[in-house]
């Protein structure tokens, strides 16, 4: 399916990262926003207001976070392709309800714009610290799919890729980019409606009186209907069976919950996209995300000029997390160096993955700016010394 | 890879310059080009600032380190940029709203009375333009056409005009100073030689 021209804003442009995420979510057909302004979040919430009802959506400021994403939950199930956007404090109070969204599987986009924690923090400055958050911060087990922009330009594609995602597996996708990647102005070019391919809804299309809302495809995703288009639906974020309803033991419990897992996990290597470069002969690799990403590079190029091998992992799907791929990549490596502007949380999963087959530097920033170059170098040298 | 920063107040238009510079530059000149503006309690009136990293490839490291070229609409952005600017860069002032300390390192300082211009068009709000046109004369990052090709778009409509105008009055002035600092070429020499007499006489 090809994007609507009304929502494509074709050309090339200079662009802010905000306002590109507004412009991909557009070009991918998002009809309604609801959110509450938050910096350094608020340009992509400002353009939505005033883009979005020039092509017949809506935009709503809702009275906090907690509304914002309730109708954002609302507005999918009545048909919409939706989103918000928000930063750290306001992502905190969004948590209970992407569990919500996760248990209704609801395709809906989410974007956090970090800046630096906890609580009200570093609101006009940078961060990374939020990429726990996200996969951890509802209660109860689930899964969700989070990408990771390191331009304007990602950010418009990354948006796109977001509401493709999430339409394909039905679950909340977040685009987690950082105030740096937020407030940066870069060429962004954005391409004729006709080239931007996008995943229709997984609309059902059987007779009404036999749908059952939770009933799965063979991939383990149900097809959705429209609220108000004549279907008898119930939808909970109590444990349900396949019509939707509540069925509290242990039994229903393992197939729901399992389900919401697996969609997830047995397609990760669908999902998952990651940048590498000379990873087959490294000896170090190094590996990143979003802003970090850009600056590491910097040190990547030092590394090589003293002769180091070093390899470049970049994330652009953070979770689910490549572990199949840095479990094998950690079988001929030293180490793995990884910056990232918190005091440790995807270099967690690095190490997991690497299970003592190679050791883990973490270069730590606690948040405000981005890592000095000469530090991620240092870190570099240490794990070849 | 020249690093620039403009800096003057809030409300002088000192991001929109550098917004309309790295727009040119990666949109029009077939550069690279990565704004960031220090984001703080910036309000009107206090000292504010725009980083430009331009490059002929990809900007990796989003912000300046120490800039090339440092541009200073007042007092308080120039006594708090001043400092970082690169030995032998290139300083640009307004003359009338900035007093330079001497000049160290072999910098480079050209001046503009670039808000008494604007304000000689009718109003100040116009300075940042005059200024991005002296700012295209006197550096090589950027063509004058790739300018003029930026700032539609990128001032209200309605004082499209009026800012192109202001581009084209700093920019004059910065031909005029650099044809000024080299040797006149034999013909401008015949040609200002009977304005110079006229005077006399």
């Amino acid at each position: 399916m090809k994007a609507d021209p009304k929502g494509v804003l074709t050309g090339a442009h200079y662009l802010d990262g905000d306002h590109a995420i507004t412009e991909g979510a557009l070009a991918a057909g998002c009809r309604f926003f609801a959110g509450y302004p938050i910096t350094p979040s608020t340009e992509t919430a400002e353009r939505f207001a005033e883009r979005i009802p020039t092509i017949g959506g809506v935009f709503i400021q809702m009275e906090d976070e907690l509304g914002s994403i309730a109708a954002v939950l609302g507005a999918a199930w009545a048909g919409r392709k939706a989103m918000t956007v928000t930063s750290g404090p306001g992502f905190s109070l969004m948590m209970e309800n992407f569990g919500l969204g996760a248990m209704m599987e609801v395709p809906c986009v989410i974007a956090n714009v970090q800046r630096g924690g906890p609580s009200t923090g570093l609101p006009t400055l940078t961060g990374q610290a939020d990429m726990m958050q996200v996969r951890w911060g509802s209660h109860g087990d689930y899964e969700i799919i989070a990408l990771s922009p390191n331009s304007p330009q990602e950010c418009f594609e990354l948006t796109i890729k977001a509401f493709n995602l999430s339409e394909q597996y039905r679950v909340p996708t977040f685009v987690m980019t950082d105030e740096c990647v937020g407030h940066m102005t870069e060429k962004v070019v954005i391409p004729p409606a006709d080239e931007i391919e996008l995943t229709p809804r997984r609309w059902y299309d059987g007779p009404k009186d036999e749908y059952l809302p939770y009933l799965p495809d063979d991939d383990m995703v149900p097809p959705i209907i429209k609220a108000g288009d004549g279907y008898r639906i119930h939808t909970t974020g109590l444990t349900h069976d396949e019509r939707g309803y509540p069925v509290i033991n242990a039994e229903c419990q393992e197939k729901c919950v399992r389900r919401l897992l697996e969609k997830i996990q047995k397609h990760a290597d669908k999902i998952i996209e990651i940048e590498e470069e000379a990873t087959n002969n490294a000896e170090v690799i190094v590996m990143s995300y979003g802003i970090t990403s850009r600056v590491a590079l910097k040190a990547v190029e030092e590394a090589r000029k003293a002769g180091i091998r070093v390899g470049i992992l970049r994330l652009i799907t953070v979770w689910p997390f490549p572990e199949k791929r840095v479990n094998a990549l950690s079988k001929k490596i030293k180490a793995w160096v990884v910056p990232e502007i918190n005091y440790g949380q995807m270099v967690l999963e690095v190490e997991r993955c690497a299970a003592g087959q190679a050791k883990t530097i973490h270069v730590p920033h606690g948040g405000g700016w981005v890592h000095d170059p000469a530090d991620i170098l240092k870190a570099i040298k240490e794990a070849v010394r | 890879m020249p690093e620039i920063r403009f800096s003057g107040y809030g409300g002088q238009g000192i991001i929109r310059s550098g917004f309309i510079v790295g727009k040119a530059c990666s949109l029009y000149d077939e550069k690279h080009a990565t704004l960031n503006q220090a984001f703080g309690p910036e309000a009107r009136g206090s000292a504010c600032s725009a980083q430009v990293v331009v490059s002929d490839d990809r900007v990796l490291y989003p912000y300046i380190t120490i800039p090339d070229i440092l541009v200073s609409m007042s007092q308080e952005a120039y006594d708090k940029f001043e400092p970082e600017l690169q030995k032998k860069g290139l300083l640009l002032i307004d003359e009338d709203l900035v007093r330079p300390k001497p000049i160290r390192d072999k910098i480079t300082m050209y001046a503009i009375p670039a808000t008494r211009m604007a304000e000689e068009m009718g109003n100040r709000i116009f300075a940042n333009l005059v200024m991005l046109g002296f700012f295209t004369a006197m550096s090589d990052v950027v063509s004058a056409d790739a300018m003029r090709k930026a700032i539609p778009g990128s001032v209200p409509d309605r004082f499209l005009d009026k800012n192109l105008e202001a581009f084209n009055k700093g920019y004059d002035f910065g031909m005029a100073l650099k044809g000024a600092k080299k040797e006149p070429s034999p013909q401008k020499k015949a040609q200002a030689e009977p304005k110079a007499k006229a005077k006399k006489a």
